[in-house]
């Protein structure tokens, strides 16, 4: 079926198998940082946010989400400046193989806009579909709290 | 004291940033799975549903006559050649014991059939249609099982070799000692002996294994793998395909995690001969279903540890037996073993008569493998818990007891020589040790004397805290291999090409902060290429904690030669009017090289000069390193644990782990390692656990019912480096990436017995585990 989303603020049309999901649709149009790690909702690498909320990938019908709004990781730093999410897991040492840092920052986005000053324990808890086998998360919940300050630094400055 | 030689640095020891990083959080197409050749075919494998099982014959036409089937292999039309899967060092250690596609089936999940197709739809059809007719063979589900006699033989096949006893089911089989054993327990006052158990568990890395190959313009075999060993890779399908190795290139891109599951060549020949067959390009992507069921696992053992010590707390004597199931093949079955015994003994060194025995065998399960700690963390969990035995039989404190027998700066053990990788191994002294100060600085922070014995309870809720202590290795003595080449460009940058395989862990950043740092300039003028067989040096690859050791010397080294033709070039540049300049009185920094009385040319200048000036030349050097030996990294845990009485959970309320890897090259990613190391293993300690049915197939394939843990499930994690400077390391570094997983189990368990007084010895220690424990010494 033709179906139209607005990946990273481009409308496309795009022809999605039958039974497609929405993690192998993006990966067939080339958005390969979205990543499959199970195909089963259990481990969180095919985050994308659909309509600023963040959802399993490998769980969305590609045809559910006609007319919707994705962002891939690949549109969170448009314009060639990272954002404060993807500098702080940088400067943190949040990211070690990198294969769930996609999914892992884009939770966090869905997170950080709905609380900007959370708890260790929210920052955990949004973060807690998202399986990550290198780090232990003790680098990623400190990364989610340093790019928590400034996205709310930016705000009020 | 080694540290006081300790240089200052520039580069070393600062919390770069990696080399890769923003590509991998910008979500670029780095790993082997992003890429997508036009025409690539999807190639799926058809796994035993029989744990035992002959293929009396198998019909293939019905599938092969699918529209877009390109080819489907068996048996039938596949080299019978005999390997091990193993990406080990050559020879290897492991038995030839496999081949592509076998006439017997040894697991659930073993090969037998793939069907290359235009689609996964396509494929996964043709798999149906493949007609298999199996004569079930008695299945052997447990160590205990394949050792009885009469057992039926696993392999019986007349081809294999490096079997130790196929009769036997006996893979492998080790026994070392030192010393008098009957002796050595006659003359100890106190003797404590216990059985561990450890489970069958999986690596899960979040990439699965993924391979892409395909034909380049001159007809070459080239094979894009999520590989911790691209040499070992390209050796190995050499062989096994009879492809002439230099028709054949590995590049490693991005891996998305390994943890030794990697070091395992489980699809290379397979989606190699889809593309010799086809000339088109295939890929092979297992699902996570499959990297449960046909990867490989960590070895679960049975390990028995007798201690015998003297009133005074020295250890007199230590015996340790292990039982390794390897499950259908043997691959690193030797060497695993081995590691359980040489990288824990060596820890107390005081003791006089040691004795270290033990097989691993065959059963109809899930192949194991490599896995990060290597049977060490087998090993520390049993002698750890025995020590804490120790420590209550004694009536010491157990960090007392420690301190009293572990290895200090200076000494060696009789272990280091006796016990190798499936071999003997290289006598060593331990040239830098902070295990003591681990020690000192983990009971400080875990509150080690406030809240030992104290069974504070809230309600239904005890806690307790234990510790216990760790050692690993660096790198392969006399094995492992690994070399560097630098050049230079006329900018001033450097081109660092390595075979070290950076699998996520940061290896190609500490790598350039080496060469950096030598070379006086900041890491961006590095640029890396790692692990591609065409272009970079050989390496044995990323195991073995071997990279920052090996690797890194092989780096400094290389760099350093570098440094003299900088030198050299620079030397007659700053020279006045024709004169000389000593060359060793000249410092490089700020990317530039300094005369003593001030004067500089640039880096820049010094390559353009031999590049295209006088003396024209490139800039460059390659440079190998085996390590004569493989000084232990070292490190204390401490954990305190709530053990809910009623319930049977156990929740780790914090874990402290300080750790001596001499100097932190890169201080964040090392605790990284350390941080990651240690969440997996409390993942061991609680959770995680393979099931299996009654006929040996896996329970639990998928990532919702083989329970890692989250970041809601991962207690506060603190690591501390704790200093020290290794003579002999690349900038006084040792390796860190295995030894945190050692720590969890046994500090956990130690713990546990603070808490509440049981002794558990079978991990993982679910509430169903602990409730029984309680129940057996409360009964009713």
């Amino acid at each position: 079926m033709r179906i139209t989303l607005a990946v990273n603020g481009t409308r496309c049309t795009f022809d999605a198998h039958p039974g497609e999901t929405l993690l192998e649709l993006l990966r067939r149009e080339g958005y390969v940082g979205v990543k499959k790690g199970c195909g089963a909702g259990d481990c969180g690498a095919c985050t994308v946010l659909l309509d600023g909320r963040a959802v399993n990938s490998c769980l969305v019908l590609a045809g559910k989400a006609d007319g919707s709004d994705v962002l891939t990781i690949e549109g969170l730093s448009q314009g060639g400046a990272l954002h404060p999410l993807q500098e702080a897991f940088l400067d943190e040492g949040a990211v070690q193989c990198g294969y769930c840092t996609p999914g892992m920052i884009l939770a966090a986005l869905d997170l950080l806009t709905h609380h900007p000053d959370p708890s260790e324990e929210e920052v955990r808890e949004g973060i807690s579909g998202n399986l990550c086998r290198c780090t232990g998360y003790t680098k990623e919940l400190r990364a989610i709290q340093v790019a928590a300050a400034k996205m709310r630094e930016a705000r009020h400055g | 004291m080694a540290e006081e030689k300790r240089p200052v640095f520039v580069v070393v020891g600062k919390n770069e940033r990696k080399v890769d990083g923003v590509a991998l959080v910008t979500g670029r197409p780095k790993f082997a799975g992003d890429l997508d050749l036009p025409g690539t075919l999807c190639v799926k494998i058809l796994h035993s549903p029989h744990a035992h099982a002959r293929i009396t014959d198998i019909d293939t036409a019905e599938a092969e006559a699918l529209p877009g089937v390109a080819c489907v292999l068996t048996h039938k039309n596949t080299p019978a050649t005999r390997y091990t899967t193993a990406g080990q060092g050559y020879p290897e250690p492991s038995p030839y014991d496999a081949r592509m596609f076998d006439t017997k089936v040894r697991f659930v999940g073993d090969r037998v059939a793939a069907v290359a197709a235009e689609s996964e739809e396509i494929a996964l059809q043709a798999m149906k249609r493949i007609r298999v007719r199996y004569e079930e063979l008695p299945r052997v589900l447990s160590v205990d099982a394949a050792l009885e006699p009469g057992a039926p033989v696993i392999h019986d096949e007349k081809d294999s070799s490096g079997i130790y006893d196929a009769a036997k089911n006996t893979a492998a089989d080790v026994d070392i000692d030192v010393g008098d054993m009957a002796q050595g327990f006659a003359e100890s006052d106190v003797i404590v002996e216990t059985v561990c158990e450890t489970q069958y568990a999986q690596h899960t890395p979040i990439e699965p294994h993924v391979v892409q190959t395909s034909l380049d313009e001159d007809g070459r075999l080239v094979i894009r793998s999520s590989t911790q060993v691209p040499f070992h890779a390209r050796r190995i399908v050499a062989r096994v395909l009879g492809v002439p190795l230099h028709q054949i290139r590995v590049i490693k891109p991005r891996i998305g995690g390994g943890f030794g599951v990697k070091q395992e060549v489980l699809l290379e020949d397979l989606a190699a001969l889809v593309t010799l067959r086809t000339g088109r390009p295939a890929r092979i992507v297992f699902s996570r279903q499959e990297e449960f069921i046909a990867s490989r696992t960590r070895h679960p053992m049975r390990i028995r540890v007798k201690l015998g010590a003297r009133t005074d707390g020295l250890l007199h004597a230590v015996e340790m037996e292990v039982l390794s199931n390897t499950g259908a093949y043997g691959a690193h079955g030797l060497t695993v073993l081995s590691n359980v015994g040489s990288k824990t003994l060596p820890i107390y060194n005081k003791a006089k008569n040691v004795r270290f025995f033990g097989k691993a065998v065959y059963t109809n399960l899930p192949v194991a493998g490599a896995y990060r700690g290597y049977g060490a963390t087998q090993g520390c969990f049993a002698l750890e818990t025995a020590m804490d035995e120790l420590a209550c039989g004694l009536d010491i404190d157990p960090v007392a007891l420690r301190r009293r027998n572990a290895i200090r700066v200076n000494e060696s053990s009789p272990i280091f020589q006796k016990l190798g990788e499936g071999r003997e191994g290289v006598e060593q002294t331990v040239k830098s040790c902070g295990l003591e100060r681990c020690m000192e600085v983990g009971a400080q922070r875990i509150g080690w004397e406030s809240k030992r014995g104290k069974r504070s309870r809230d309600g239904s809720r005890v806690r307790g805290v234990g510790m216990s202590i760790h050692m690993q290795g660096s790198g392969i003595p006399q094995i492992d291999m690994a070399a560097a080449t630098l050049k230079m460009n006329e900018d001033g940058s450097f081109n660092l090409l390595i075979g070290a395989t950076d699998l996520g862990t940061g290896s190609d950043t500490i790598l350039a902060q080496i060469a950096a740092e030598v070379l006086g300039v900041p890491v961006s003028k590095m640029i890396v290429t790692s692990s591609d067989t065409d272009v970079t040096p050989f390496d044995t690859g990323a195991y073995a904690s071997s990279t920052t050791y090996v690797s890194g010397k092989a780096v400094e080294r290389a760099a350093l030669a570098v440094r003299g033709q900088i030198v050299h070039v620079a030397a007659a540049m700053l020279a006045a009017d024709g004169g000389t300049l000593d060359e060793d009185r000249l410092v490089l920094k700020n990317e530039r090289v300094v005369a003593p009385n001030g004067r500089a040319v640039t880096l820049a200048e010094v390559c353009q000069r031999a590049m295209y000036q006088t003396g024209q030349f490139q800039i460059g050097a390659t440079a190998s390193f085996v390590p004569d030996e493989s000084p232990p990294p070292f490190m204390a845990s401490f954990a305190e644990v709530e053990v809910d009485t009623e319930t049977g959970l156990v929740q780790v309320v914090k874990y402290v782990a300080a750790v001596d890897c001499g100097v932190a090259i890169n201080p964040k990613m090392a605790e990284g390692q350390v941080e990651g190391a240690i969440a997996n293993g409390i993942g061991f300690a609680l959770t995680e656990e393979m099931l299996f049915s009654s006929k040996g197939r896996v329970r639990n394939p998928t990532l919702f019912d083989y329970k890692i843990l989250g970041a809601r499930d991962v207690p506060p994690i603190e690591v501390i480096l704790v200093p020290s400077y290794e003579p002999t390391g690349p900038v006084g570094a040792k390796s860190i990436a295995e030894i945190g997983i050692n720590g969890p189990i046994p500090t956990i368990a130690n713990a546990i017995y603070d808490a509440v007084g049981i002794r558990l010895t079978k991990t993982p220690f679910t509430p169903e585990r602990v409730q029984a424990a309680l129940r057996a010494r409360h009964p009713g």
